[in-house]
């Protein structure tokens, strides 16, 4: 029987990478997500995989989008400043409908930032990042184990929706150990006749592009992706609910935010306060629908963040301007602690009660 | 129950080292457990720190910031997280190195020279083994066993020659009494 | 009736939007003419660049991908390392491969990528209208150098077949001229040269082809090829720069 093992978040990424049949990674190094490359460099040539250390993060994504193009499982990883020089590649990737995933284990930003942990990048996540009208499959995970099992699932759902997916970490995640229990290997089946493996002269030739220079051709290629889109939206949410059954307070959190934000719900609970926790796994698609429906049931929403309040936005957007939506959050690499979290609570139990 | 352990000393003293082999023990305990380090330049040269917890529920927070147990392996550390245990903790130093007493009076404080006892083995650089078998010795939470399955899970094959001495250090700070 | 003369294979039926007088439609052809000649369409993956020969995918018959500006040459590292098999060639012009594309160039030929660039030199940005390109010679008159290229400030034409063999990694690098009946076919023995290299696992090749661009340069093709011989040619001698198949063969 499998055993659990501790690992490093970081190292849980690449070791789910490969048991979901990935066998090609490009980086660059980068405090702090550099575990990650370490481990392919290691384990890639000894199961006749592929790393390779590119000379620019710009340069890395751009092998991912050769690799995705022949139709094979490809990730590459970094840290915001190097996320940032691979949007460029992202938005080609997601302009030519390519699966692959993306990892970015955040630090603080703006420009070189620090190397603390951060959720700064979100908006650039969710949002968008690079140019042009598209989307990212985004998850979010909040432990180790998250760290393997997401790492699958986003090859799959990238793969399904023949879209690039980004893994939205932060250094915490990467860099602390808990015990997981490794995915089986599996062997993806997905078929990918659109894949430029060579035509062996049996069918016309395949083109991976992204370019169409007559706007009605654009315009039709961006509305099959959003139809796409759509159905990702529809069957892709995915979010955890904590205490949320009866809850007065509503805390919105995804990764180590989550994390702390547990302690915090437990913590106020204790004390007679009755909150609750919605954590989203995926941040896009957003979990829109839970937090519309606790707008009916919770007296105010508390977003907590590693960033200025981007997050906020979405949750404001989903629960429609119903009820108060207040921002708990440190920034540049700095993590809330339950009694900041507990503090915003108690200050909307008052001017509530 | 949940214990929240904070390892914190100089870089190179195997405050992460401990704190792998303390999260190991307690996973092989059936606990749930995290381990966090610092980590960035300042690992190098600079002061180190572990966040390790112990839980028999699942752990929110990885990070300790008000630890139960505080193993402060130089002055700075204890300087920095002396005031930050919870009232009714443990606080364990290296008076080999910390030339001054715990100054707070509602923690339990446990002061061993780990670096002489370390030194006097021949292993200098496995003091913070002496006190992880002087932390099993005094904390009722981290038990006396699974010492030799966490060790190996530790101990890097590379390195397999020094499991023996690994032990000796637990064992020499486990029946160390003051 | 016999035939004597017919469209190679790996080109497909699209007709080209180049300019009159543009080289690019030679270039295709000889390019095609080799994957004909070695038999491998059938496993060949081109990379289109941005620039002139951004359609470049609806005119190879083979398996196509379409590069962000510059990046031509780390797209067909992701493509020959996952295929190793396959045959993959880029085409790129001067503006994508040696300014904003330098860096993914110096470095897939550093690593030896067993990969075929086919290098386009006119000297000139010619898709956004002759604005002064990387190999733009000193003086030399575009949009955006209108009294001249002053070296002064814009620097020097880089020299790509030069800088490249200064490097220890790449096979093959070579440059030919598409200006005369004589220097197409020698274009034509190298390009089949760099992608036979390839196919016998070789390593980096890289041929430059000095082309024109009557369009941009404002003058007549049959003036654009004599400007080629006059002006070009003795900035950018013709010739093969590194070669390590010919120690091999020695």
């Amino acid at each position: 029987m499998a055993e659990k093992v501790l690992m490093k978040g970081n190292e849980a990424i690449a070791e789910a990478a490969i048991r979901a049949g990935c066998r090609h990674y490009f980086g660059y190094p980068i405090t702090p997500q550099t575990e990650v490359a370490a481990y392919m460099a290691k384990r890639m040539p000894k199961i006749g995989g592929v790393f390779l250390q590119a000379e620019s993060e710009v340069a890395a994504i751009n092998m991912v989008y050769g690799v995705a193009a022949s139709g094979k499982r490809v990730m590459t990883s970094s840290s915001s400043p190097g996320v940032s020089l691979k949007q460029e590649g992202i938005s080609y990737i997601a302009g030519s409908d390519l699966p692959a995933l993306i990892v970015n284990v955040q630090r603080g930003g703006p420009g070189l930032g620090g190397i603390q942990p951060s959720q700064s990048d979100y908006f650039q996540a969710t949002k968008g990042g690079g140019h042009g009208d598209y989307h990212l499959i985004v998850l979010t995970p909040a432990s180790v184990q998250e760290m393997a099992d997401l790492t699958s699932l986003a090859f799959d759902l990238a793969d399904k929706y023949r879209m690039p997916a980004m893994l939205l970490a932060d250094g915490t995640m990467g860099q602390m150990m808990e015990p997981v229990l490794l995915p089986e290997e599996q062997v993806h089946t997905v078929a990918k006749p659109w894949a430029v493996t060579g035509t062996q002269n049996k069918r016309p030739h395949n083109i991976v592009n992204s370019l169409y220079l007559v706007p009605e051709e654009l315009e039709r290629t961006n509305e099959e992706r959003f139809a796409r889109y759509r159905q990702v939206e529809e069957n892709e949410v995915r979010y955890e609910s904590y205490c949320m059954e009866d809850a007065d307070y509503c805390l919105v959190a995804f990764g180590i935010a989550a994390r702390v934000s547990k302690n915090a719900v437990d913590a106020l609970r204790r004390q007679g306060i009755k909150a609750g926790l919605i954590r989203p796994i995926t941040v896009w698609p957003f979990p829109k629908a839970p937090i519309a429906r606790a707008a009916e049931q919770v007296k105010a929403f508390i977003s907590v963040e590693l960033s200025m309040g981007q997050m906020i936005e979405d949750i404001r957007l989903a629960e429609n301007c119903r009820k108060p939506v207040v921002l708990c959050s440190r920034a540049g690499g700095m993590i809330p602690t339950p009694e900041q979290i507990m503090q915003t609570v108690m200050e909307q139990n008052g001017g509530n009660d | 129950m949940t214990t929240q352990i904070l390892i914190a000393g100089f870089g190179g003293q195997g405050v992460l080292f401990v704190g792998k082999f303390l999260a190991y023990k307690g996973l092989l305990e059936g606990k749930q457990v995290s381990w966090l380090p610092s980590y960035g330049p300042e690992m190098r040269g600079g002061t180190a720190n572990c966040s390790v917890i112990l839980s028999d529920t699942p752990v929110g927070s990885p990070i300790v910031s008000k630890p139960d147990v505080l193993i402060a392996l130089n002055l700075p550390s204890l300087d920095k997280y002396e005031n930050a245990v919870v009232p009714g903790g443990m606080i364990f130093i290296d008076s080999t190195l910390i030339q001054r007493p715990v100054r707070r009076t509602d923690v339990t404080a446990v002061a061993i020279p780990v670096t002489a006892l370390a030194n006097q083995m021949g292993a200098p650089t496995l003091a913070n083994m002496v006190m992880a078998g002087q932390l099993m010795r005094r904390c009722d939470a981290i038990a006396f066993d699974h010492v030799e399955d966490a060790l190996k899970k530790v101990v890097s094959a590379k390195h397999a020659d020094l499991f023996d001495i690994n032990r000796k250090a637990i064992q020499t700070g486990y029946d160390y009494a003051d | 009736m016999a035939v004597v003369f017919e469209k190679p294979k790996s080109l497909t039926d699209a007709e080209f939007h180049y300019c009159p007088g543009c080289t690019h439609g030679i270039i295709h052809r000889l390019v095609a003419e080799a994957i004909d000649t070695l038999g491998i369409e059938g496993r060949t993956v081109g990379v289109a660049p941005v620039g002139c020969a951004v359609m470049a995918y609806n005119y190879f018959a083979c398996d196509m991908v379409e590069a962000a500006h510059g990046r031509a040459p780390a797209v067909a590292t992701g493509l020959k390392r996952s295929m190793p098999e396959n045959i993959i060639f880029t085409y790129q012009g001067d503006g994508d491969l040696a300014s904003i594309g330098m860096a993914e160039t110096v470095h897939a030929a550093t690593r030896n990528e067993n990969i075929t660039i086919i290098f386009v030199n006119n000297a000139i940005y010619g898709m956004t209208g002759g604005q002064m390109a990387p190999t733009s010679l000193p003086g030399q008159v575009t949009q955006t150098s209108p009294y001249g290229r002053d070296v002064a400030t814009a620097g020097y034409p880089v020299k790509v077949c030069e800088l490249l063999a200064a490097l220890d990694g790449p096979t093959y690098i070579t440059r030919v001229a598409v200006n005369n009946v004589k220097n197409v076919r020698n274009a034509k023995k190298a390009i089949e040269k760099a992608f036979r290299n390839q196919v016998e696992g070789k390593g980096f090749s890289l041929v430059e082809v000095v082309s024109s661009c009557p369009t941009n340069w404002g003058m007549t093709p049959q003036k654009a090829l004599e400007w080629v011989e006059t002006n070009m040619i003795p900035y950018y001698p013709l010739g093969v720069y590194k070669d390590k198949t010919a120690k091999e063969e020695a």
